[in-house]
């Protein structure tokens, strides 16, 4: 049987969720997320440049919204405000598209989210019928507030956004694994495959990430090897590992018939 | 009557920055000078969207904020 992610009643068949910024230009972004695998990629919602040539390339033509879901973000608001006004704008912008990802930032050095900003958008934006899905923090009371407020995933952070960090603390997100039923997705902090793979060995149901390929020495090749990584950790995942003996070892081979004995 | 005068130009906040046209005009005559019309854009309009149908018939005042926006990369 598949092995889908089904997030506001639609399933997917890739776990990795791709962001669109910080690429050198539109074809390298096309060919990361293609290599990813990723369905699901997200964009930002910015103004038009006055004055620019209006006929430069599109990020809509390099990924055209036919080929891959689009999740519209609010990345760069401070205020509840700001990122329902910004969404609203997406969802007209792309033709009542529901599907978004909200964070409400609460400062520029941390880009940590605000939670109390972050709840109150939420509020406000499963009451227009947006199906949210949302950044915040590795803490499993706010994801269950998030889950009760109707969000259709809960997206807490591994680490700092564009750190590479990786999973810094990999028991909060196995405590907001079990708090809630929703896709639970790890945004913000991959580094590098192995990062995806333990997040998904932790049981999260995806894992979203744009830094970590984009700026890659080789991008298109990072962005095949987080496919793998995402794939082995969840296989790893449905596997069950093995319990951890701590301070005594099992030896692999047989402790009979050997040699002089 | 002095009226007409202020009502043939309009001063405009578009995407933060001041800008006077001449009236009347709508969102859609706006877009249309701007080289815009016909681009995968949202408008909002003293912070209501306006959209896409309404273009042609919704009317520019004196003192409008507008936000044109686009989607562009980001994660």
């Amino acid at each position: 049987m598949d092995d889908l992610l089904t997030i506001a009643g639609k399933a997917y068949s890739s776990r990795l969720l791709v962001g669109t910024g910080k690429y050198k230009d539109f074809t390298e972004t096309r060919e990361a997320v293609v290599a990813s695998g990723a369905q699901i990629v997200t964009v930002a919602i910015r103004r038009t440049n006055i004055g620019q040539d209006p006929n430069t390339p599109s990020l809509l033509d390099a990924l055209p919204p036919s080929e891959f879901t689009y999740l519209p973000n609010t990345a760069g608001c401070y205020s509840a405000d700001d990122a329902v006004r910004t969404l609203r704008l997406a969802r007209e912008l792309l033709d009542d598209h529901r599907l978004v990802k909200l964070e409400v930032l609460g400062d520029p050095h941390t880009l940590f989210p605000n939670m109390p900003e972050t709840l109150k958008a939420a509020q406000v934006l499963v009451k227009e019928g947006f199906e949210v899905m949302v950044y915040c923090s590795d803490d499993p009371i706010q994801a269950k507030m998030l889950e009760d407020i109707g969000c259709v995933a809960v997206m807490p952070l591994a680490s700092l956004i564009g750190s590479g960090m990786g999973v810094l603390n990999p028991w909060n997100v196995q405590l907001v694994r079990d708090a809630v039923k929703v896709p639970v997705l790890l945004d913000a902090g991959v580094g590098t495959a192995s990062d995806a793979a333990i997040a998904m060995e932790l049981g999260c149901d995806g894992v979203l990430m744009n830094t970590a390929i984009a700026l890659a020495k080789d991008p298109v090749k990072m962005a095949g090897a987080m496919k793998k990584g995402v794939e082995a950790g969840r296989e790893a995942f449905l596997a069950g590992r093995m319990p951890r003996k701590f301070y005594t070892a099992s030896p692999s081979s047989p402790t009979t018939g050997m040699i002089g004995s | 009557m002095t009226t007409t005068a202020s009502i043939s130009t309009l001063s405009l906040t578009i995407n933060g920055e001041a800008r006077v046209l001449a009236g009347p005009a709508t969102v859609a005559s706006l877009l249309d000078e701007m080289g815009l019309a016909g681009k995968r854009l949202a408008v909002e309009r003293n912070g209501e969207i306006v959209p896409r149908g309404l273009h042609a018939t919704t009317g520019l005042a004196d003192g409008d904020r507008l936000e044109i926006v686009v989607a562009v990369g980001g994660g």
